[in-house]
């Protein structure tokens, strides 16, 4: 009897997934976050949030791209956890950055865009997070997949939040923009390719003629 | 002079590690033995090379009292974008810059203009160790204690005209040793300026040192600006020109975003970056904020160098 390995991957893609936030706090922990760790913290929680969306954001071109299905087995568990590193990235902003200062959170909120559309990529997030169980998966049968393409619009506001927070050097969030493009671009590409398959040699076969 | 040449260092030897620790020691030896003999107060030729320590006289009067940052923190932690723009590239990778010979050049409205020899710059002035609160723009502060000389002193050496308004200050550009410049992040090479009145001002100074040690290069070797009421970056870095001009210089970071740095960048609460407020600062080694003070905290001291200017036109 031969042991079915796949039931492993599962956990082990769980567990993998938890990597970043341990290493966080063994590294706050034993003082290897430099001399700003608690900047470091909102830093890197926000980095780990964006890499979450673009995984998450994968899968789907990743099974038209393979022809399979099991990529899409993971697509909930990477919106959960691009959830969790949001709201871990939104609570040390909130707690080491602004100490639960409401009126200051408040007016960073409405005065900084590029905390605007940070808090909108969040809020954008909390009904994907709340409507991502199998139940409201069946409830919402085909609402669900329009709701869930808000996912799109998050990127673009994750996006653009890194593009407006940084100082002077662009190409760090200009390179997440890139991999966020291609993914909605593949995205444009295979419906249109799904929509008029035949469009194509058409016109080819109209040519020749 | 008893300088080891670059070129003793074989290339065989050269790995990053040693080249780094080689340049360290070069660096502290050529600037040790040319402050000893320039025959500078309390310096000690036998025990320069190893330690690159500077005695300087300590001026309590211009010192803050405050808990120094740590030394590990001041030198690892540091926005010099001509190593690259995050934090931690500057100790990375300043090891490579080389800081002797080191050439300064005095230009513009000034009597005594010319090329100097660091020597030359150094030699009449005697070093003072004095402990400056420094506030980035980013919102965190340290403690440091710098080891130079007031600027004005240097100034009144070189005469300046009358119609010098302005002091503008150049950092080298060297994109073979500082790989930042590599990339157009910054309109290279990076320039500050001072209004007279500032540069003149017993706060501004000239160090060569931090911590009673040569400036490691992250920090701004061989010879860098500490003007401690003003947001960071305006203290510039390893300058190589000081040129007195009648128009207000354009700073690097103002050219840049005009919007969010401008000429004068008096540390002030009550004017916000556009993308964060002003009012708090982390000091580097604390977990909870602290009140960020109008002028850092200098207000006794310089206010009156804006009296009636409207500090939020002119931030
Ligand atoms: C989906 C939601 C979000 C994503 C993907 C995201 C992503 C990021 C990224 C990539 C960074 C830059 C990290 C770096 O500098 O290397 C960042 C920084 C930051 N984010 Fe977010 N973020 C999100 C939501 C939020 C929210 C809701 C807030 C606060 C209300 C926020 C506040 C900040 C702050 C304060 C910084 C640091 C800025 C600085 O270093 O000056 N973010 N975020």
């Amino acid at each position: 009897m031969s042991i079915d390995y796949r039931l492993f991957i599962k956990p082990l893609v769980f567990t993998a997934c938890l990597l970043p936030v341990a290493w966080l706090v063994w590294a706050l922990l034993s003082d290897r976050l430099g001399a700003n760790p608690f900047e470091e913290l909102t830093r890197q929680s926000g980095l780990w949030t964006l890499r979450f969306l673009l995984l998450t954001l994968l899968m789907t071109p990743l099974r038209e791209l393979l022809g399979r299905a099991w990529p899409l087995k993971y697509r909930r568990m990477l919106g959960l956890f691009t959830f969790f590193y949001a709201s871990a990235h939104l609570l040390t902003y909130l707690w080491f950055d602004q100490f639960f200062d409401w009126q200051e959170i408040f007016t960073d909120i409405v005065k900084r865009p590029f905390i605007t559309v940070g808090m909108l990529a969040w809020l954008l997030l909390v009904p994907l997070a709340l409507t991502s169980t199998k139940a409201m998966m069946k409830r919402l049968g085909r609402k669900w997949k329009r709701l869930h393409q808000l996912s799109y619009g998050i990127g673009l506001l994750a996006v653009l939040h890194f593009l407006w927070l940084v100082k002077a050097d662009l190409r760090e969030p200009l390179i997440y923009m890139g991999i966020l493009l291609a993914l909605l671009g593949f995205r444009l590409w295979h419906r249109r390719r799904q929509q008029f398959p035949l469009r194509r040699g058409k016109a080819v076969a109209d040519l020749s003629s | 002079m008893l300088i080891k040449k670059p070129s003793d260092i074989k290339p065989s030897e050269i790995t990053p590690q040693s080249v780094y620790q080689r340049r360290r020691e070069f660096m502290r030896t050529s600037l040790g033995l040319l402050l000893a003999g320039a025959g500078l107060p309390g310096l000690s030729a036998a025990t320069l090379p190893r330690s690159g320590k500077l005695d300087a006289v300590k001026n309590p009067s211009l010192s803050t009292d405050e808990t120094l940052t740590p030394w590990a923190n001041a030198t690892e932690y540091n926005n010099f974008y001509e190593f690259g723009s995050d934090k931690y590239s500057p100790a990375k990778l300043a090891g490579r810059l080389t800081t002797s010979p080191w050439r300064l050049s005095i230009e513009g409205e000034v009597a005594r203009s010319g090329s100097y020899t660091l020597e030359d710059i150094l030699r009449p002035h005697a070093l003072e160790e004095r402990i400056y609160r420094l506030r980035c723009v980013e919102r965190w502060s340290m403690v440091v204690p710098w080891v130079g000389f007031s600027l004005a002193e240097l100034i009144k050496r070189f005469e300046p005209t009358s119609r010098a308004k302005y002091v503008e200050f150049t950092t080298l550009y060297r994109p073979e040793e500082m790989p930042g410049q590599k990339r157009r992040v910054l309109d290279w090479p990076y320039v500050e300026g001072l209004r007279m009145d500032e540069a003149m001002h017993p706060l501004t100074m000239l160090a060569v040192g931090l911590y009673g040690e040569i400036l490691p290069n992250q920090n701004g070797a061989p010879i860098r600006l500490v003007v401690p009421w003003k947001y960071g970056f305006k203290s510039i870095k390893s300058i190589v020109k000081i040129r007195f001009t009648e128009q207000q210089p354009v700073s690097t970071w103002t050219r840049s975003a005009p919007s969010e740095y401008g000429f004068y960048s008096n540390v002030n609460p009550d004017v916000d970056h556009p993308r964060w407020s002003q009012k708090r600062e982390r000091r580097l080694g604390e977990f909870l904020k602290r009140k960020t003070e109008p002028f850092n905290g200098y207000a006794e001291q310089v206010a009156g160098l804006y009296r009636g200017m409207d500090l939020k036109k002119y931030y």
